[in-house]
């Protein structure tokens, strides 16, 4: 793997990370997205699709064969 | 009743699934057959069985009870924080696990640990955390059997018989099937447990009067709208929570579960689809625990809620033992049961506990990794396989597995406690702050036994010393905590109404840091193992 490849899929993971500590919905219930969904647990939600996006790319990218 | 007859003819299903699988195995007297399914699972197994080995009791009772009176910040916790963390951990570390356990034969982590860094004693020693740690994780599946069969009943089956019955079934399984039906039990029990989730929301969804309608009118009430948001929890607090996932590459039971792969390759769907079983499963959980705050017609529903009232009001008024009545009233593990009961058509809340059970019941890889490791690491390390052979190692295996039933079934007897505070505190904590020696062992040359010595022995004084604080200092009333120790103004260590924090952190992410800090100082001071075991470790094989 090239050292840039390496580099942006690492920050890849750490910029997600960090988009876990989402302070900006904490105090907010509303929007109740699709009218019942508080947005705070919508927004976690869509982080864990994400983070399955995230793992797809890592196993395309930076799949260790040699291990195999 | 008849729900309660639909789950033990589960029991039953699951039992024949786990002996069947046994019959079928060939070779089936063979250690790396019996504890490692032969290091032959396709990746459909390995999926479903390493996740189900993953999800616990805690996962539909503890989630959706900690929902109940903590909100939606319980999915933020939890749920997505391991849906990043968990398949990571998977990525980078279990891949490797699993290439070195095919190359050298290792069955355990701890062969691992003492092949890598030259050492015998040092590896009982993390063997012994490691099985300490284990334990409470393994009561917890039947605190939760119990739990569930006594609420899926109507109180028909008591708390003991029914946890008996599940540690029973479990044990049987185990001892019979060794991992080979452990996996086939995990992989059917995944598929049900999966499938609840929607179900439960559909069924519990249209009881409630809509979810719109239940949101709304929470909403509107000063005194559940908070649980919609994630103002209880401080952020601070809320990030020292994505420590917690980390437990998932120390647990003995999830790296001997990375052993079990045919291939590689198996581990690809296994991390892509990761994040989204946990979805699948956590939000309907943590949601209906959210919205059982709106339900006036159950009555234990509504006693939890007045409990949880009295707390909040005239808790610091109370004496010690009045608050801890309260908390056993506010308990709320079996909320979903509840709402299942009251809103389910008879038939599908039989189907529905059976899914629940199925979650429960994920207690058999813990037994089966904890029979595997001391067979291994401390039968067979200390000259027993040798001198009595692979056969009697088996059998070692098997009884190990009864003993270890019978001791988890009179703790859960003694000790019933809430799930998730109990899975957190004992459980997650003390793995993830194990997990670097995991990483330090495939990635850094430079570790070494003593390090790894020097963080074992933190993360058990650690753990201990946190036991002792809270039990000699009472859990306060919900709101300002008791602190204990303050530096400059600053609160170092204080008592929180559901634990201890320190510096505004769960008591994890500093375990874990200071045993990242020892493990490197110490094992730079400390001499590294020998050029060959590097080689064997950090040099590609040859071909």
């Amino acid at each position: 793997m090239s050292p840039l490849r390496r580099f942006l899929l690492v920050l890849l993971v750490v910029g997600f990370y960090l988009l876990h500590q989402d302070f900006w919905f904490w105090r907010a219930a509303k929007p109740l997205v699709f009218g019942f969904l508080p947005v705070g647990l919508f927004y976690h939600a869509c982080y864990s699709v994400a983070a399955a996006a995230v793992m797809w790319l890592l196993v395309k990218y930076a799949w260790p064969s040699h291990l195999e | 009743m008849i729900p309660a007859l639909v789950v033990f003819l589960y029991l039953g299903v699951v039992l024949y699934i786990g002996i069947f699988a046994f019959r079928r195995a060939p070779g089936r007297q063979g250690a790396e057959d019996y504890f490692l399914a032969g290091r032959s699972l396709g990746p459909v197994v390995f999926l479903f069985s390493l996740f189900g080995a993953h999800m616990t009791a805690f996962t539909i009772l503890g989630s959706s009870g900690h929902a109940f009176h903590n909100g939606i910040v319980t999915f933020g916790l939890m749920a997505s924080s391991s849906g990043l963390v968990v398949p990571l951990a998977l990525f980078l570390v279990g891949t490797r696990v699993w290439s070195l356990g095919k190359r050298h034969g290792f069955m355990t982590p701890v062969q691992m640990f003492r092949d890598r860094w030259e050492t015998s004693h040092i590896g009982t020693v993390i063997f012994a955390v490691q099985a300490a740690l284990l334990v409470p994780y393994i009561v917890i599946g039947v605190i939760g059997g119990g739990t569930a069969l006594n609420a899926i009943s109507g109180g028909l089956v008591p708390y003991w018989l029914g946890g008996a019955v599940v540690a029973l079934v479990v044990m049987s399984y185990v001892f019979f099937g060794g991992m080979r039906g452990t996996a086939w039990v995990n992989t059917f029990q995944t598929i049900l447990f999966l499938a609840f989730g929607a179900a439960a929301v559909t069924v519990i969804g249209a009881g409630l009067g809509g979810f719109r309608e239940t949101m709304e009118a929470l909403l509107a009430s000063p005194a559940t709208a908070p649980l919609l948001t994630r103002e209880r929890v401080p952020p601070l607090f809320f990030f020292s929570y994505t420590f917690i996932p980390l437990s998932a590459i120390a647990f003995p039971h999830i790296s001997i579960f990375c052993l079990t792969a045919r291939r590689l390759q198996q581990f690809r769907r296994t991390v892509m689809l990761y994040p989204l079983c946990i979805l699948a499963i956590w939000l309907p959980c943590v949601f209906l625990g959210v919205a059982a705050n709106r339900v006036t017609d159950i009555p234990q529903i509504r006693d939890k809620i007045e409990a949880r009232r009295v707390l909040a009001t005239q808790g610091p008024g109370l004496s010690t033992s009045e608050r801890d009545q309260l908390r056993t009233k506010m308990a709320a593990d079996d909320v979903v049961l509840l709402l299942l009961g009251r809103y389910a058509p008879i038939w599908l809340a039989g189907l529905l506990g059976a899914g629940i059970m199925a979650a429960v019941m994920a207690s058999d890889s813990q037994i089966l990794a904890l029979s595997t490791m001391f067979t291994e690491d401390v039968f067979a390390h200390y000259g027993g396989k040798a001198r009595f052979g692979e056969s009697v190692q088996v059998h070692t295996g098997r009884i190990f597995v009864v003993l270890l039933t019978i001791v988890a079934y009179t703790i859960a007897l003694r000790f019933p406690h809430n799930i998730f505070e109990l899975a957190v505190q004992y459980g997650f904590s003390g793995f993830a702050a194990l997990s670097p020696l995991v990483v330090a062992a495939v990635y850094w040359k430079r570790s070494t036994k003593w390090g790894a010595l020097a963080s074992t022995v933190w993360v058990i004084a650690s753990m201990a010393a946190v036991a002792v604080l809270q039990a000699l200092v009472p859990a306060p009333a919900p709101g300002p905590p008791t602190v204990v120790w303050s530096v400059g103004g600053i609160d170092v260590l204080v008592r929180t109404a559901n634990g201890t924090a320190v510096c505004g952190l769960m008591p994890v992410a500093p375990m874990t840091l200071v045993s990242v800090v020892l493990l490197v100082v110490v094992s730079w001071l400390t001499p590294r193992p020998s050029g060959v075991t590097l080689a064997r470790y950090f040099e590609p094989p040859k071909r």
